[in-house]
């Protein structure tokens, strides 16, 4: 194959920096849950190319338990974003400034 | 040296995670999240693992950004297009992550995995499976009940208590 795993690794790299420029700048609660998508599919794209250029099944493995875990986490995530949106009527998460129910 | 599928596949990903970052209108948003989602399935297609590839379509692609889609179709409209950001952080932010970029990439550049080629064949899927039912069951089995639980617990935490089952059924 032509591509090599530092290929792979860089484009993980690129968008890991997207991810934390996202988290760290928007305030938006949506959009910092897309700014966490993007860091853990940099994660799993890491994963699978290591797991291709050593061959090992494991690095695959992981992976689809990493994919499985992170569809849990975005329902959860969402329903929170829902139930703070009915509370406050905005997403901003400046504005989430109490715990109280 | 990179072929020109591994080209593409990192423009749409990366032009299209900084869209999803980036453009103002939410909906827009998220759908150029899913374009980033499925150039990381093609990624996976390009490192021959197929089976990763098709999980990734049916759960990042098919459901995850739907689910986020009708979040950002529930919340009001103005909110929606509005960018809600600090803008004395947004510089701090890009040097952020060009300090990071710059710092990891040259790490790693520098590093032994620039040399590491592989001639051998890929992983078979079966291999896959084989471990799931094997070494990792405890780990499948937790992660059958991770996954029900986180949606049991979504279900709880958006149900609305003030609307009575009257007003629902109307």
């Amino acid at each position: 194959m032509s591509n090599e795993l530092i290929d792979f690794v860089i484009v993980s790299i690129a968008l890991l920096g997207i991810g934390i420029y996202g988290l760290s700048v928007k305030r938006n609660a949506i959009r910092m849950l897309f700014a966490v998508e993007i860091i853990i599919n940099a994660a799993n794209l890491n994963l699978v190319a290591f797991a291709r250029f050593i061959p090992h099944s494991g690095g695959q493995t992981l992976a689809l338990f990493s994919i499985a875990i992170a569809a849990a986490e975005v329902a959860v995530g969402l329903s929170l974003i829902i139930v703070a949106y009915r509370m406050y009527q905005n997403i901003d998460i400046a504005d989430f400034r109490s715990l109280k129910g | 040296m990179v072929d020109a599928a591994f080209l593409a596949l990192s423009v749409i990903t990366i032009g299209s995670a900084i869209a999803a970052l980036e453009l103002r209108s939410m909906i827009y948003g998220s759908m150029a999240l899913m374009g980033t989602l499925g150039g990381i399935a093609g990624f996976f297609l390009l490192l021959d693992s197929p089976f990763i590839a098709m999980f990734q379509i049916a759960v990042y692609v098919g459901s995850i950004a739907v689910l986020i889609l009708f979040t950002v179709m529930l919340v009001k409209r103005e909110l929606i297009f509005k960018k809600i950001e600090d803008p004395r952080r947004k510089f701090a932010g890009i040097g952020l992550m060009l300090i990071l970029m710059m710092g990891l990439g040259s790490i790693i550049i520098d590093s032994g995995l620039r040399t590491i080629q592989t001639n051998e064949p890929a992983v078979d899927f079966r291999d896959i499976g084989e471990d799931f039912l094997t070494y990792y069951w405890p780990a499948l089995i937790l992660m059958a009940l991770i996954l029900a639980g986180a949606v049991t617990g979504a279900l709880v935490l958006a149900r609305r208590e003030d609307v009575e089952d009257e007003q629902r059924a109307n």
